[in-house]
């Protein structure tokens, strides 16, 4: 050991941490094979990210070795306790994992080469091979994988040596290249809607892709833009903060009216692809909106939500459509809309009244089965009469709003009903929350026995939080059925209500804004259960990409993206008590007499 | 006419019996302490009265009325409120809202009131915001100011007491139920608020009925102290009395030797 510093800050690990490296390098290695052999290089090949150096399919492979290292040499920093100086170490434990992840690639290549396991795996192939190593010679491509993952692993590491404001550029540039390229469609619709075409010509390759002075344009504009602007906007932010309560409240609400208005000129300037895509985005936010109170309010997990989409859905299209086999009213869809409201609230009673007697695991399984007999209810012959059995309902009409009809040929307009329903659904989570109501969801949830104790009749309110929910849904399943114009069983598996609830979970349950960027982020990038997302190569993958995310938000951050205050606290209790006694703000005396 | 009025109350949990014909009253303005050894049904006797637990045979009569088969809410509503032994606040929710959420029974604005935000709604919300602070100032500072709007969570074990009472208070019970309220306290703070316990009747009106191990506490506030053994009432009475009874003497602390026989009749 060398001698002692004066500097108690700071303590000597004695060299490196051979175990957490091997460990590491041993998770990439196998990550690597994993995706390789499930497809995802082959499959996303043909995606460009910056044509023709790098396409999502490498990418696919070259963000393990660089994202490893990089984890494998963050530690967690204790609160009084020094932090390990950085030093050439992380450097070196970096390179060894980045290694380590390539030697797993090597592996493979050396297995694919010599075996053939086509039967079981599919992507065990000649193609694979060819991939992997870049169309050349299966050594060189080895030893291409060494150096590029020994590399990306050298510069994962690096970024815990470079100071803070390096690193933050650089994923900024890193990030910001990435999600132009990934919003590609969506930004050349809506340049396009500016008669901005020039812009889009120049950064995007025509076959998709950006090209790499557009990529250079991007990362230049990455870095300049923060620094022109950022200066400004936290000077507005503070101004804001310092003025008085209302006025401030003030301030919010023009804000909110601005972007409220931003929002619904926006369809205008957008092609049908993203109108679409937007669409189906809306209809998730709509049906997460629902689900979270449910769950994120009331605690009430349940599984079997599609159930009342289904109901929304199938309503909408027995009171609307010519071609319904039983009934046919053939009402306009604002009247049915009603009809549809109210029936879908009675059925979220009739589904509620015996399952809210449950409670946890229990309660999860009974809505399970419940979504599913909807289902089959739909799908039944007994019921053909009525809901068409598996030929479903078809020929159901648009939405008539006086000036045109809303339909799904024209997304624009589907949109924008939308958006309207959006409105009105996180107005009625945010009021709710806010009222004696959403108090005792949140009492309940908390801890149901005391709740009754304190006099929260929680039969009764835990079914108001069942109908809340479905009437949410039912939204949805209304717009759905005009938007489609066909309605079958298939629609409403019990995937939806996963997703669904993934959606909630991954943006943050219990938080309207968070349940949005759920919805934006996992609809709208990587597709509904049979919505395509920006990404469309992904669709194949998507159910991986969800279970690979859901499992890293669990682990990570299980108060989702966008975290509701109370649910992080609940989760990270300890070390929030923590904090609040650093801070002084827990009480540990009672000198303060009254 | 008694306020609480408790007639041949039994409960079993499969063999055990955990309350055996139990006879009890409470007189309005009374505070009344019922002591025991461990085990010996007195939370059961909470839990039955507040509608938890529902009696094997017997009644419970509150202001003349069955409080059978009631849920623990409509008890509640009925102007019975209690504490728990072993603190249950709601956690994650602010100071306030606990005693916000307490009003519930007292109030009633329903989903579209807030929705439309009702002139009715406002002044209600407002209401409930007032009397929750007002019940949390009856603790002094301590649970008011900067304090309303954090989480419940970051209080200290006494304060979670203190606001275990507030929130029960919030409820506008006219019978309280304590369980164990200065369990955990030091000396200081239980002799503080066994003051408070006393105010809660001047002040507030409220008949107490309060289980509580701590002897200086209950013979400090106490009109009438019941002890329960093995579910049955075993003395009544004053303080000095039921201290000096031999029966209570031999149930919290055994009974003296006095030959062989009895000596195998208590272990049998």
């Amino acid at each position: 050991m060398t001698a002692t510093t004066n500097d108690t800050s700071t303590f000597e690990a004695p060299g490196l941490d051979w175990r957490r490296q091997i460990r590491f390098s041993l998770i990439g290695a196998l990550s690597c094979a994993f995706i390789a052999l499930a497809g995802m290089p082959i499959g996303l090949d043909r995606r460009s990210i910056v044509y023709p150096v790098l396409s999502l399919g490498y990418l696919s492979l070259l963000w393990v070795p660089f994202v490893l290292a990089t984890l494998a040499g963050s530690q967690v920093v204790l609160e009084g306790m020094g932090e390990r100086e950085r030093d050439t170490r992380d450097l070196a434990a970096g390179a060894l994992v980045g290694l380590g992840s390539a030697l797993g690639l090597v592996g493979l290549m050396i297995l694919v080469k010599n075996f053939d396991l086509r039967d079981p795996l599919v992507n065990w192939s000649p193609q694979l091979l060819d991939l992997l190593s870049f169309n050349r010679s299966t050594t060189l491509g080895m030893l291409i994988w060494v150096v590029l993952g020994t590399t990306l692993g050298l510069l994962g590491g690096a970024m815990h040596v470079v100071p803070a404001t390096i690193r933050a550029k650089t994923m900024t540039v890193v990030l910001s290249v990435l999600l132009v390229s990934v919003l590609e469609t969506f930004l050349t619709d809506l340049l396009e809607g500016f008669g901005l075409e020039v812009l889009t010509d120049f950064i995007y390759y025509k076959r998709g892709g950006l090209e790499i002075l557009g990529a250079l344009l991007v990362a230049v504009l990455a870095i300049a833009i923060p620094l022109l602007v950022g200066s400004r906007i936290k000077g507005v932010r503070a101004r804001v903060q310092k003025m008085p309560p209302d006025e401030r409240s003030r301030v919010n609400l023009v804000l909110l009216g601005v972007g409220a208005a931003l929002l619904l000129i926006l369809p205008f300037f957008l092609g049908k692809i993203t109108n679409e895509l937007l669409a189906n985005v809306g209809m998730f936010v709509l049906l997460a909106l629902g689900l979270n109170i449910v769950v994120g309010l009331a605690g009430i997990l349940d599984l079997g939500y599609v159930a009342f989409f289904a109901v929304g859905g199938y309503t909408t299209a027995v009171l609307t459509s010519p071609n319904s086999p039983g009934f046919s009213p053939e009402l306009p869809w604002p009247i049915a809309l009603i009809i549809v409201i109210v029936l879908t609230g009675l059925v979220g009673l009739f589904i509620g009244a015996p399952v809210i007697r449950m409670r946890g695991d229990y309660l999860a399984i009974v809505t399970l089965g419940f979504g599913e007999i909807i289902r089959l209810l739909f799908l039944s012959d007994w019921l053909s009469g009525w809901f068409g059995g598996a030929q479903g309902i078809t020929n159901i009409p648009g939405v008539d709003v006086g000036i045109g009809t809303v339909k799904g040929t024209d997304p624009r307009s589907v949109f924008l009903l939308v958006l309207v329903f959006c409105g009105i659904a996180v107005y009625i989570s945010w009021r709710l929350e806010n009222s004696r109501l959403g108090r005792a969801w949140m009492a309940i949830r908390e801890d149901e026995d005391v709740a009754e104790a304190m006099g929260v009749n929680t039969t009764n309110t835990k079914l108001m939080a069942f109908v809340v929910g479905a009437v949410l849904a039912s939204f949805s399943g209304a717009i759905f059925s005009a938007k489609v114009g066909s309605i079958f069983p298939t629609s409403f598996l019990m995937l939806v209500s996963i997703i669904i609830l993934v959606v909630v979970i991954v943006g943050g349950m219990g938080n309207i804004a968070g349940v949005i960027v759920g919805a934006l982020v996992l609809i709208g990038v990587l597709g509904g259960p049979k919505q395509p997302g920006l990404l469309q190569e992904f669709s194949q993958f998507k159910l991986l990409i969800y279970g690979a995310l859901l499992i890293w938000m669990m682990l990570k951050r299980p108060e989702g993206l966008v975290p509701n205050v109370r649910r992080s606290r609940e989760l990270h209790q300890d070390e929030f008590l923590q904090d609040a006694w650093l801070k002084g703000e827990i009480d540990t005396d009672d000198e303060d007499s009254p | 006419m008694n306020m609480l009025q408790i007639r041949d109350l039994s409960v079993t949990f499969g063999g055990l019996h955990a309350l055996r014909s139990l006879d009890f009253h409470v007189e309005e303005g009374e505070i009344v302490s019922v002591i025991g050894p461990n085990g010996a049904g007195k939370t059961t006797f909470f839990n039955m009265i507040s509608g938890m637990v529902t009696p094997t045979s017997g009644e419970i009569l509150f202001e003349g009325e069955s409080l059978l088969n009631l849920d623990p809410s409509q008890v509640t509503e009925r102007g019975i409120a209690r504490t728990f032994q072993n603190v249950r606040l709601f956690a994650n929710m602010t100071i306030l809202e606990n005693v916000m959420v307490a009003q519930h029974c007292r109030t009633g604005q329903k989903i579209f009131g807030a929705l439309l935000q009702t002139k009715a709604f406002k002044s209600e919300e407002i209401a409930i915001r007032e009397y929750g602070e007002e019940v949390l100032s009856f603790f002094g500072s301590r649970l008011t100011g900067y304090r309303l709007n954090q989480p419940a969570s970051v209080l200290s074990y006494a304060n979670r007491r203190r606001l275990e009472i507030a929130r029960a208070m919030a409820t506008r019970p006219r019978l309280l139920l304590l369980d164990e309220p200065v369990a955990g306290m030091n000396p200081r703070e239980s002799a503080e608020l066994t003051g408070l316990i006393g105010r809660l009747r001047s002040e507030w009106g409220f008949t107490i009925v309060m289980i509580e191990h701590d002897m200086s506490v209950v013979r400090d506030v106490s009109d009438r102290v019941v002890v329960l053994d093995h579910g049955e009432t075993i003395a009544q009475g004053s303080y000095d009395r039921v201290a000096n009874d031999p029966k209570v003497v031999e149930a919290y602390l055994g009974r003296q030797v006095k030959d062989k026989n009895a000596d195998e009749e208590t272990s049998s």
